[in-house]
């Protein structure tokens, strides 16, 4: 079915690096129907042979959001990275955090950053937020039939919404279903004890320092519940990665500064014992 | 049935590089400058959202002069050259040197098997990592034609005469806020008027910036620059990253 004015306007107005990718190169896109059929069984600790990666977590605070991930990929009951990245800088104003089958969903995390950068760079003018987390939300979607293998992707996603200056939260289901969360969100395998613990800390309008040192109490929490997730690594000075975006922007939090919080968290619970 | 008139191939060339040629001597001129810290854009635009000068990818940027709709459709295309590109490999291999001929393929099959030439010269600008590293700059024509440029490159109607100019006031490694004088006067060499930051697209690629260098100079700056700073209300930069 072809429109009129789809005829009159044809690729001109396409602004989607996917439906560009569609075209041109399908087999660069990460996930088509695969043909073999069998579904897996669903396993909590995935496919087995593909690294998963675990916990993330993403809340609000005064100045925007702040989005931190463990550094762990798991194999089943093994440890497949210590160093893997999960939260990534999608644009000045945004980051994905990846939870889940770790190569679909870095490569996931890469194509979603090309789109917003191909939208901006061809429109001249950047996504609003919504329309960035809706992309997303397709995205994840076309992964759906990887997802029923297995191989599930689910990410969180924020930003700073210029128009509404305030910092927003999208969560995402395996089928691209997308709710926006009011104040703090956490997924992957060690989620779940990352949000108790963030559900009994949380106050609105946090200071930076406050709101990085509540993603810490998550973590490592997660990290003593879950098998999967990986706590601040004082052996091989491996810590999780945080990062804020506020109204000036993204910003990595450098890693002194990260330490410093994860020792402060662990002196505390060292005293109460 | 009446024969087509005969038309010998060289006169049909002529006529087509003739008709071109008018097409971009009409409109306003552009000039690309290598600078202290990378690599300057300026044009006489007075759009604020038709823009002349963009960004293609991390390193490389794009101008245009002629007809906007060609040289816009241009600049889309390599967007989604670069991006695919950037994609299906890794960033740094996505090179000016590459789009240029790309752009210089498409130009030259327009030029001799289109109908019409399209009436648009173009300019393809990639920054050096590093200040020892040597920037690029390639100029392609209506015809496909392609030639490097190095240290200054003039585009439009008075290309010639700015040429001219800069190759006797242009000096290795001016700073940028010189540079932007020196391109401002440039553009006016042939004219009896002064350009104003309303008249200007300015833009340029600069080298300490994180992975993408393109960067819009904002009116208020450019009055800085002028030295007249006289920030109105609600000026906000034109920059998009």
């Amino acid at each position: 079915m072809h429109e009129a004015w789809q005829g009159l306007f044809g690729r001109y107005v396409n602004t989607s690096f996917v439906d560009l990718l569609r075209q041109e190169a399908p087999d660069l896109l990460v996930s088509r129907p695969s043909s073999t059929g069998a579904a897996l069984p669903a396993d909590p600790h995935g496919v087995p042979g593909v690294p998963t990666g675990t916990t993330i977590l993403a809340l609000r605070y005064a100045d925007g959001v702040i989005v931190a991930g463990d550094r762990q990929a798991t194999e089943g009951y093994q440890i497949a990275h210590r160093r893997i990245e999960k939260v990534y800088k999608t644009d000045e104003h945004s980051v994905v955090a990846i939870a889940g089958a770790a190569g679909p969903a870095i490569e996931m995390a890469r194509l979603f950053q090309t789109e917003l950068e191909h939208y901006e760079k061809v429109e001249g003018d950047g996504l609003s937020l919504e329309g960035k987390a809706n992309k997303l939300s397709q995205m994840i979607r076309m992964n759906l039939p990887m997802a029923m293998q297995g191989l599930v992707v689910v990410p969180i996603f924020a930003g700073y919404d210029l128009r509404r200056a305030e910092g927003r939260i999208f969560m995402y289901d395996v089928t691209g279903g997308r709710y926006e969360e009011t104040d703090y969100y956490a997924s992957g395998s060690g989620g779940k004890d990352a949000r108790n613990t963030l559900k009994k800390l949380y106050r609105a309008g946090a200071s930076r320092e406050q709101g990085i040192r509540w993603a810490a109490e998550a973590l490592v929490d997660a990290a003593e519940e879950d098998v999967g997730t990986g706590g601040p690594d004082f052996v091989h000075g491996i810590f999780p990665t945080v990062k804020v975006v506020t109204r000036s922007g993204f910003e990595e939090v450098p890693e002194a500064e990260v330490r410093a919080r994860f020792e402060a968290v662990l002196a505390e619970r060292r005293r109460g014992t | 049935m009446p024969l087509p008139y005969y038309v010998s191939p060289e006169q049909m060339m002529k006529d087509k590089a003739e008709y071109a040629r008018k097409g971009i001597a009409r409109g306003r001129s552009l000039v690309a400058l290598e600078c202290l810290d990378g690599i300057l854009l300026v044009a006489e635009n007075p759009s604020t959202l038709l823009h002349k000068i963009s960004e293609i990818y991390d390193r490389i940027a794009f101008a245009g002069v002629g007809k906007y709709n060609e040289f816009e459709n241009l600049r889309i295309a390599g967007v989604r050259h670069a991006d695919l590109r950037g994609y299906s490999y890794h960033r740094e291999d996505v090179t000016a040197k590459a789009l240029a001929n790309a752009y210089s393929q498409a130009l030259g099959n327009i030029f001799t098997e289109g109908l019409k030439p399209f009436e648009v010269e173009v300019l393809v600008v990639e920054v050096a990592d590093d200040a020892n590293g040597k920037n690029e700059m390639y100029h392609v024509l209506y015809d496909g034609s392609i030639e490097d440029e190095r240290n200054y490159a003039a585009m439009g109607g008075q290309a010639e005469e700015i040429r001219r100019f800069l190759k006797e006031h242009y000096r290795e490694g001016i700073p940028l806020a010189e540079a932007v004088r020196l391109g401002i006067r440039s553009l006016t060499v042939t004219q009896n008027k002064t350009l104003t930051e309303r008249d200007l697209e300015v833009a340029v690629l600069d080298r300490k910036r994180e992975r993408r260098k393109f960067r819009r100079l904002s009116n208020g700056e450019l009055r800085a620059i002028f030295g007249r700073p006289d920030p109105p209300e609600g000026d906000r930069p034109m920059g998009t990253s």
